[in-house]
C-alpha cells in the first residue's frame, strides 16, 4: 500500500509527444499575495507535454491557489499575482488581456475539479453542457456539436453515450460526472489539463477508474497533466514528475521514483515515513509533530522548521533557496 | 462475553418514490472488550448509518443491541441514559461536532454536566486530566474550537469522548478529514488510549490503509451488509470476498502494473435498489449465474465471507 520504493519501472511520458521540445507550462518565481501574506512565494515549475506531473501537498500550501492562477482564475482582489510569469504556447498569461484569455481558456488549457457537481449546471443536460463547450470554441453546426459530445462521452467510458446526452448531472453518479468533466474538457483538445484532486470525493474503486482514464488520455494524446492530489499513492502510481509543496513553496520535485526512493527535503521523508501505510500494523507511527502552518502564520526561514526533526539554527532564520534539476531542493539539513 | 453484540440488526429508511433504502442489512457482529474492529466501504454501504443505529442515535427497523449483555435494542429516557455513559463518538468533522460559543472547557465538561457527575471543581480538574491526556495545553480550557486547527479539534472532541470513561468509542471516519502529516498524531493517540484505557473501538473508514492499521478485526461492508469479516491479517494477506480483493487493490501505490490490479467496472448500485443476489454480482470479475438468483450467507467462524464462489469457502 505504501509509495514505496517502486519495482516496477514506470512506462513514462507518452512517447512522441517529447519531440515537442520545451515544456508546455513553464511557471518562473510566482508570488501570490493575499493582502500582505503570501500565500504561494517564488514558485517554479515546468510541465512537459504528455507528462502528468503531481503536484502533492496539504492543506494551506499553496497547491489549489497555484492551479487557479495557471487560468488566469484567482480571485483577485484580494489576492493577487506579485511576481513571477507563466509562460504557455509562447507567451506570458500573466500579461494576457481578458478576451485572449478566454480563448486559451477550455481551448489550450482546461481544468477539472473535485467536486463535478459545482462545475456542472443543473440544469442543462450533459449533452447541452458539452455541445455549449465545443461551440464556443469551434465552429461547429449544433448537431455536429451533439455528435462530437456522444464521441467524447463514449471515449471517457460513459455507458450508452447517446442516451446519456439527454440526462442531467444529478442523474448520474460522482463517478460519471467526473467523466462528464474530463470529455468537457478534452472537447478541444487541450495541451494541458489541470486536475484539482479530481478524485477526492470519489470512492476508492471509483477513483482508480478515472485515474486510469487520465492516464491513457495523456498518453494517446500528448497532453500535459498537472494532478494536484494530497495522496501520495495516487502520486507513486500515476505520475512522472513530482512537486512537493509546504507553506507555500515546492520544496521538493524529482522524477517519482527518485522523491519515492530518495527523498531529500526532510518533509517529503517525514511524510512518507508517517502514513500507515509504510508501517507495520499497529505500531506508533513516527508522527510529524504540530499542525499545517496557515498563510499568514507561516514561521519565518525554511517554513517546516518548527516541526522538523532535522533543523539547524539557520532553517529559522534564512529560507534555503532551491537546487538545480533534476532533483530539487529547498533544504539545509538534506536526508542523505 | 461480547462488549456489544449486534443480531441482524437493519435500518431502512425511505427512499425515493415510495421506495425503502436498506441502509444496514441483517448485520451482525460481536466487539469485545478493548477489541478494535474497523468498518470499512464506500459511500452507501452502510457503515455511518450502522455506528448510529447501534449508538442509538438513529432508530433499528430491526434486530437486537446487546451491550454488556443488556439488550439496549428499545431502552428509553433514563436507561438510554445510563448506557451512553459507556457509548461514545467522534465524527469526521471535529469543527461541526464542537459549539463554536463554548469554551473548549465546557465542551468537554459537558457530558458530566449531563450525567450529573461532579461538582463545579471536580469536573474542571477533569477536563484539566482529559485535556493532558489528549495532548492539549492546559490554557486551552478557556479557548474556543475556532482557535485551534483540525487536529487539535479533534482531540478536543476526543477529549469529550472520553470524559465519561466510556467502555466503547465509535469512530466515523475520525482522521479522515486531517492531513496527512496531523492524520498519524491522531491514530497514535486513539491507538494509546486503547491501549492505557482498554477501550473497544467501533473504527469506520473508507480508507483500507488506515483501518489496516488500527484494528484487530475488519469487516466489510457492501450496500448495507457485511461481506467479509475476520482477523485484519487475514482479511488483508488473504482476502476472500472478491469485494475486498478489489478495494485493496484500488488503493494506489507505486510500483503496481495495471495487469496486476482489479479494476471493478461501474458504480455501486443504488443502496435504493440493490441488485437481486448477491448485491455485488453487477460489478464482480468473477460472476456467476447462481450470483444473480441467490445472496450468499456469511459463512465461517473466525473468517467468515458471503460468496458463491468456491475459494471464497472457509
Amino acid at each position: 500500500m505504501p509509495p514505496a520504493p517502486r519495482t516496477v519501472s514506470h512506462q513514462g511520458p507518452a512517447s512522441g509527444a517529447q519531440a515537442a521540445g520545451g515544456p508546455v507550462l513553464s511557471i518562473a518565481g510566482l508570488t501570490i499575495r493575499l493582502g500582505a501574506d503570501a500565500i504561494v512565494e517564488d514558485l517554479s515549475l515546468d510541465v512537459r507535454a504528455g507528462e502528468m506531473l503531481g503536484l502533492v501537498g496539504e492543506s494551506g500550501c499553496g497547491k489549489s491557489v497555484t492551479a487557479l492562477s495557471i487560468m488566469r482564475l484567482l480571485a483577485e482582489p484580494p489576492m493577487r499575482v506579485a511576481a513571477g510569469a507563466i509562460g504557455f504556447g509562447g507567451q506570458d498569461l500573466l500579461a494576457l488581456p481578458e478576451d485572449r484569455l478566454r480563448r486559451i481558456r477550455g481551448n489550450d488549457i482546461a481544468m477539472i475539479f473535485q467536486e463535478p457537481m459545482t462545475s456542472l449546471n443543473p440544469v442543462y443536460t450533459v449533452g447541452d453542457q458539452i455541445a455549449e463547450a465545443l461551440l464556443l470554441h469551434r465552429d461547429l453546426s449544433r448537431r455536429a456539436a451533439l455528435a462530437e459530445a456522444e464521441t467524447l462521452l463514449a471515449r471517457v467510458g460513459i455507458p450508452a453515450p447517446r442516451g446519456a446526452l439527454g440526462r442531467y448531472p444529478h442523474q448520474m453518479s460522482g463517478g460519471q460526472r467526473q467523466r462528464v468533466m474530463i470529455a468537457m474538457a478534452l472537447a478541444c483538445g487541450p495541451k494541458l489539463l489541470v486536475a484539482d484532486e479530481p478524485t477526492t470525493a470519489l470512492d476508492v474503486t471509483v477513483q482508480a477508474q478515472i485515474l486510469d482514464l487520465l492516464d491513457d488520455l495523456r498518453r494517446e494524446t500528448g497532453m500535459a497533466v498537472v494532478l494536484i492530489t494530497h495522496d501520495l499513492g495516487v502520486v507513486a502510481q500515476y505520475c512522472d514528475r513530482v512537486a512537493v509543496m509546504y507553506g507555500g513553496r515546492i520544496v521538493e520535485e524529482a522524477p517519482a521514483a527518485r522523491l519515492f526512493e530518495q527523498p531529500r527535503h526532510r518533509y517529503t521523508e517525514a511524510l512518507l515515513r508517517t502514513i500507515p501505510a509504510a508501517n507495520p500494523p499497529g505500531a506508533d507511527l513516527p508522527a510529524i509533530p504540530g499542525s499545517v502552518p496557515q498563510p499568514g502564520q507561516r514561521p519565518p526561514g525554511c517554513a517546516f522548521h518548527p516541526r522538523c526533526p532535522a533543523a539547524l539554527p539557520r532553517c529559522s532564520a534564512e529560507a534555503p533557496e532551491i537546487t538545480a534539476p533534476p532533483h530539487r531542493f529547498a533544504c539545509w539539513n538534506p536526508a542523505q | 462475553m461480547s462488549l456489544l453484540e449486534l443480531r441482524n440488526l437493519s435500518k431502512t429508511y425511505p427512499g425515493a418514490g415510495g421506495s425503502t433504502v436498506q441502509a444496514v442489512a441483517d448485520v451482525s457482529l460481536t466487539i469485545a472488550p478493548g477489541e478494535v474492529l474497523g468498518v470499512v466501504g464506500e459511500s452507501g454501504c452502510g457503515k455511518s448509518t450502522l455506528g448510529r443505529t447501534l449508538l442509538r442515535l438513529t432508530e433499528p427497523s430491526g434486530g437486537q443491541i446487546l451491550f454488556d449483555g443488556q439488550d439496549i435494542t428499545g431502552l428509553r429516557g433514563a436507561g438510554l441514559k445510563a448506557v451512553r455513559r459507556n457509548l461514545q463518538v467522534i465524527f469526521q468533522d471535529p469543527f461541526g461536532a464542537l459549539n463554536p460559543r463554548h469554551t473548549v472547557g465546557q465542551i468537554v465538561a459537558e457530558p458530566l454536566l449531563v450525567q450529573g457527575i461532579g461538582s463545579r471543581a471536580t469536573r474542571a480538574a477533569r477536563v484539566a486530566e482529559l485535556l493532558q491526556i489528549v495532548g492539549l495545553p492546559e490554557g486551552a480550557a478557556r479557548r474556543y474550537p475556532h482557535e485551534f486547527s483540525g487536529g487539535q479539534r479533534q482531540r478536543i472532541a476526543i477529549a469529550r469522548a472520553l470524559a465519561l470513561e466510556p467502555k466503547l468509542i465509535v469512530a466515523d471516519e475520525a482522521v479522515s478529514a486531517l492531513d496527512v502529516s496531523v492524520q498519524s498524531q491522531i491514530i497514535n493517540l486513539i491507538a494509546g488510549l486503547r491501549r492505557r484505557l482498554g477501550l473497544a473501538i467501533l473504527f469506520i473508514s473508507h480508507d483500507l490503509s488506515v483501518i489496516r492499521h488500527v484494528s484487530d478485526r475488519i469487516a466489510v461492508m457492501y450496500l448495507g451488509r457485511i461481506v467479509e469479516i475476520g482477523p485484519a491479517e487475514a482479511i488483508i494477506s488473504a482476502p476472500r470476498h472478491p469485494y475486498t480483493q478489489a478495494l485493496l487493490s484500488a488503493i494506489p501505490r507505486a510500483g503496481v502494473s495495471r495487469a496486476d490490479r482489479i479494476v471493478l467496472k461501474g458504480d455501486l448500485p443504488d443502496p435504493s435498489n440493490p441488485p437481486p443476489g448477491c448485491a455485488f454480482h453487477t460489478r464482480c470479475p468473477k460472476v456467476m449465474d447462481i450470483c444473480r438468483q441467490r445472496r450468499p450467507e456469511l459463512a465461517g467462524a473466525r473468517h467468515a465471507s458471503a460468496c458463491h464462489l468456491p475459494e471464497a469457502q472457509p
